[in-house]
């Protein structure tokens, strides 16, 4: 896909929906179909779950929103970068603190 | 409840207190003489078509500015209040009734931070960093008049709950489960909620357009590494604003939730969990600081080179420093709540965080020194704000660093130690940075220089001021004084109150001055006019424009070579060149679906926290419908055609020539004694 | 490949879309902030169900994957349009937008009936924490996407008024970043909140 930095896309085709829709529902397909049979324990059942859906947000990411190295002007992958990293610290330094704080001043 | 009037009745009015009809007095009576002014200089066409419907940054921060100035007068009658009543409120009940007082130190907290500091900084930003990286506005002008309206709203709301109904009495960080509806129903945490959300929404907009101008935006060979210090500053800080303040509004929206819809997410019981919002509120709590403060701090790094005669020392250490301090930023939040009981990994991981990011604000203050250091230094006001925050400044630094020890924090946390202390970064250093700037910059969005002499009154009776009324704060939280006291019965602590009460009324009197600086200043401004547009020797590219700065800021976008750019211009010569030919330059056109937006945003705050919901839903609808219209126009410009560009660059060319020697360019002269215009 | 009106764009207004993309972008990081929040919050309170009903009593498997097959299918039929508009077919794009919306509608006309039905059984948002960060979540995603439906309706009307222009364009893009986003979220949101409590 050749996209001008503008956003303004000079050629679209169909091909990488198509790629995308076929991951993203067998993505799907398979965590939806773990719970649904019962077929793994919870805890194995739980890592599928969050690892087929990392690899869903970057199947979106990629054939979606058509990010990649190429063609993505830097400074949104920069963004998106510190994001993650910033993401990481609130949601992890959060459960971090509220769990600790649960099993001090809760039980 | 009613349905069209909400929970809205006549008892809402404040003749219940003869302090709060007083208020509501003062507030009714300031917003009528405004009308009032504006009317007796017929001057209604120029502030709705030239002022209120122009996306222009230069006068939107302008108009922040004159925000934030009215609104520290009424935060700083707060804090007169306060300090009045805790003089005289030993073993007795003082003048101020106890949820009037509440109401007192949250509004305090929640103006100063809000609506005094956080447009004074979008404000001096809005002015002069486009003028900085050599650009015409910021990427989106349209939607930085937006966040004006949005922030004049919440604090419109503020203004307003001192007339209808009651403010908040929970503190400016509003804490459940006492700021949830079980324990304080009534509409006055809902008021704070509303402003901080609505306000908030602006600043994340705000930080999204100067991030967006900053790396986009630039003049040709203005690379990131010859941006000036200020612009880097508000790099920083735009890129704190975009990040933290989501976490606010999900603080403030789940509070909202759980108060207008009873759900539980900080309740005391059916699986509310309050920690969590302490939790989220911090995690933007503690960037918010930082995006009050890099600014002045930027301020200050501009100021001390041009007031020193001299490069900027440690160009690539304050760069680094500053990114260092807004990366750090994200992971000390846990230091304001150290006593809500995590254990010893947890608060130790947060303290020792906090203790690391004290040093790259130490590596500044160096490079700062070290700019002074043979330098040749003009002690004019802007300067010496910037010397009372070095000094100032770094006391209150150590007693955080002191702070940012659990144990130690655990005596002192929630006493006056701790008020002392952010009052003591806060004052010198944010307050500072914006009143230096708002001196250093004023020529170059009037024309005219501010009167030095009233300048430095005003610089003296704050810094005394503030020595008086904070450092015996210390003493007091060493003594045991808790913060937010309406009264008490310990003989100990009253003197100290009273050197503070003391203390309050000589920043009064600083605020005075400032306020008579501006008078004389407008009065005798043709004897101070800025005709170069570079009335300090500057270095930097703001200095190139005219004073005031013409529409399109630059008739000719700027070719930079270097840091400095504006003095490496005048050392090359090609300062002042005129250009061979001009263009047309395009420029957004004026509009008012902006402040429309903001007005509705301010009835929408004001229909929620009195639950007049079809008043809500319409403003909704308003609002979606501007939007709307603004987003299917694709006509929003204008174009000034070179012709007139001409006229108006040898309109200046032709001032230029008129204008007398620049008195900072070899024969500096002291505050107070200004160089004679025209001398040798 | 066909001529088409942005081809020709000036580099200014190139300049100016490239900006209003990366604006857009940086207000989808801010976004992605506050639903990482909402969700911290959840995992913080999943457990705080105060004696009330639980997510395995509550959500159902089924729905669940029907709203999921719903939004993916409309962020596939998005793309569909995306490709119409850089090949300048006015009425496919317009044909692909309808359908999006269809399937976007579905979505939240299913959502709706999950709320409206988990309310009428007393498990409403003022029931427990739990329901309270469940609605919230899950409700703040639907208002987003809520609040894409009116702007592909907008946006069907900017097209069949003005026509594919580029600044047409350039907001079909940033509808479209807006809206992968939001099934990003989506995906995040079975993941986290259905499997795990039907588990």
């Amino acid at each position: 896909m050749m996209e001008d930095a503008s956003g303004i896309p000079i050629e679209r085709t169909i091909t990488p929906y198509l790629i995308g829709i076929v991951l993203a529902l067998t993505l799907t397909a398979i965590p939806f179909g773990l719970v649904a049979t019962g077929a793994l324990d919870r805890s194995t059942t739980l890592g599928v779950i969050v690892v087929v859906a990392v690899i869903q947000i970057f199947v979106h990411l990629r054939f979606f929103l058509h990010i990649d190295f190429a063609s993505t002007p830097k400074e949104n992958l920069i963004a998106l970068a510190f994001a993650c990293v910033l993401i990481f610290i609130m949601v992890g330094g959060s459960l971090w603190i509220m769990f600790d704080l649960y099993h001090r001043m809760m039980v | 409840m009613d349905i069209i009037f909400g929970r809205l009745t006549i008892d809402s009015l404040p003749f219940y207190s003869l302090i709060a009809a007083s208020g509501a007095g003062v507030t009714v009576l300031g917003a009528l003489s405004v009308v009032a002014v504006i009317t007796y200089f017929g001057a209604w066409r120029l502030v709705l078509f030239d002022w209120i419907s122009s996306i222009d940054h230069k006068k939107i921060g302008i108009m922040y500015i004159m925000v934030a100035l009215v609104m520290l007068m009424r935060g700083f009658i707060d804090a007169a209040m306060m300090r009045s009543q805790q003089a005289i409120a030993f073993n007795s009940d003082g003048y101020l009734p106890p949820s009037h007082f509440d109401q007192i130190f949250t509004s305090h907290g929640t103006i100063m931070i809000f609506f005094m500091a956080m447009p004074f900084l979008s404000g001096l930003i809005n002015l002069i960093m486009p003028q900085q990286i050599g650009s015409r506005d910021v990427a989106f002008p349209f939607m930085n008049a937006i966040s004006l309206w949005l922030t004049t709203a919440g604090a419109g709301l503020v203004l307003v709950s001192l007339v209808i109904g009651k403010f908040s009495t929970a503190g400016w960080t509003g804490y459940p489960p006492y700021s949830g509806s079980e324990f304080t129903p009534g509409v006055g945490v809902d008021y704070w909620l509303w402003a901080v959300l609505i306000s908030g929404i602006g600043s994340t907009m705000t930080g999204i357009n100067f991030l967006v101008t900053i790396i986009k935006c630039r003049a040709p060979g203005m690379t990131m590494f010859r941006l000036p210090l200020f612009t880097w500053t508000v790099f920083v800080t735009a890129i704190l604003m975009v990040f933290a303040f989501p976490s606010l509004t999900v603080a403030c929206g789940m509070l909202v939730l759980d108060r207008t819809v009873g759900m539980h997410f900080f309740t005391n019981g059916m699986g509310g969990n309050m920690m969590n919002y302490i939790n989220l509120f911090w995690l933007w709590g503690h960037p918010e600081v930082y995006i009050l403060i890099l600014p002045a701090f930027g301020v200050f790094s501009e100021v001390v080179a041009v007031f020193s005669q001299k490069r900027l020392f440690g160009y690539i250490s304050l760069v680094l420093a500053t990114m260092a301090i807004g990366f750090l930023s994200f992971t000390v939040w846990l230091h304001h709540f150290f006593t809500m009981g995590s254990s010893a990994r947890v608060n130790s991981f947060f303290g020792t965080m906090t203790t690391i990011i004290a040093v790259p604000t130490g590596v500044k203050v160096f490079d700062w020194l070290f700019t002074m250091y043979r330098g040749r230094i003009i002690f004019k006001p802007p300067m010496l704000f910037t010397l009372g925050f070095l000094v100032t400044f770094t006391i209150g630094g150590l007693s955080g660093v002191l702070l940012a020890m659990p144990p130690v924090d655990y005596l002192m946390h929630n006493t006056t130690f701790l008020v002392a202390h952010f009052h003591n970064v806060i004052i010198p250093g944010v307050l500072f940075g914006y009143i230096a700037g708002y001196m250093f910059w004023f020529p170059k969005a009037f024309g005219f220089k501010l009167n030095e002499k009233w300048g430095t009154w005003s610089f003296w009776c704050w810094i005394i001021g503030f020595y008086l009324a904070f450092m015996p704060l210390y003493v007091l939280g060493f003594l045991g004084m808790p913060r937010r006291m309406e009264h008490y019965d310990i003989a100990a602590w009253q003197p100290h109150l009273i050197v503070a009460a003391i203390g309050a009324f000589i920043i009064f009197l600083g605020i005075v001055c400032m306020a008579v600086q501006l008078v004389v200043s407008i009065r005798d401004r043709n004897e101070a006019l800025d005709l170069t547009g570079d009335p300090w020797n500057g270095r930097s590219l703001e200095w190139a424009t005219s004073s005031p700065t013409a529409a399109y800021n630059f008739a000719v976008l700027p070719q930079v070579q270097s840091i400095d750019a504006w003095w490496d211009m005048k050392q090359r010569g090609v300062a002042y060149k005129r250009p061979d030919a001009y263009e047309d330059i395009t420029l957004p056109k004026n509009t008012f679906i902006s402040a429309v937006i903001g007005g509705a945003g301010f009835v929408f705050g004001f229909a929620m926290i009195w639950y007049i919901w079809w008043l809500a839903i319409l403003c909704l609808a308003v609002i979606a419908g501007a939007v709307i219209v603004r987003a299917s126009d694709d006509d929003s410009d204008y174009v000034i055609p070179a012709s007139e560009v001409k006229a108006i660059e040898d309109a200046r060319f032709a001032q230029l020539a008129k204008a007398p020697k620049n008195e900072m360019a070899d024969d500096p002269g002291f505050a107070g004694q200004p160089v004679a215009e025209g001398s040798a | 490949m066909t001529a088409t009106a942005w081809t020709n764009v000036s580099p200014r207004d190139a300049e100016k879309y490239e900006e209003k993309e990366f604006g857009f972008w940086l207000y989808l990081m801010s976004d992605a902030i506050i639903f990482s929040l909402l969700f911290a919050t959840y995992l913080i309170m999943v457990g705080n169900a105060a004696g009330g009903p639980t997510g395995k009593e509550l959500f159902s498997l089924e729905r669940a994957a029907g709203e999921t097959a719903l939004l993916l299918f409309s962020s596939t039929t998005f793309g569909l349009a995306a490709v119409a508009l850089s090949s300048a077919e006015r009425s496919k794009v317009l044909l692909w937008l309808a359908i999006t919306f269809a399937l976007g509608a579905g979505f939240i006309f299913l959502e709706i009936g999950e709320f409206r039905g988990m309310i009428a059984e007393g498990a409403g948002p003022d029931r427990s924490g739990f329901l309270s960060s469940f609605f919230t979540l899950v409700g703040t995603h639907g208002l987003h996407v809520s609040v894409g439906l009116l702007w592909i309706a907008v946006m069907i009307g900017q097209v069949l008024f003005k026509g594919l222009t580029a600044p047409v364009a350039s907001r079909l893009m940033r509808l479209g970043l807006f809206w992968h986003f939001l099934d990003i979220i989506w995906v995040v949101i079975f993941s986290v909140v259905y499997l795990p409590g039907l588990l």
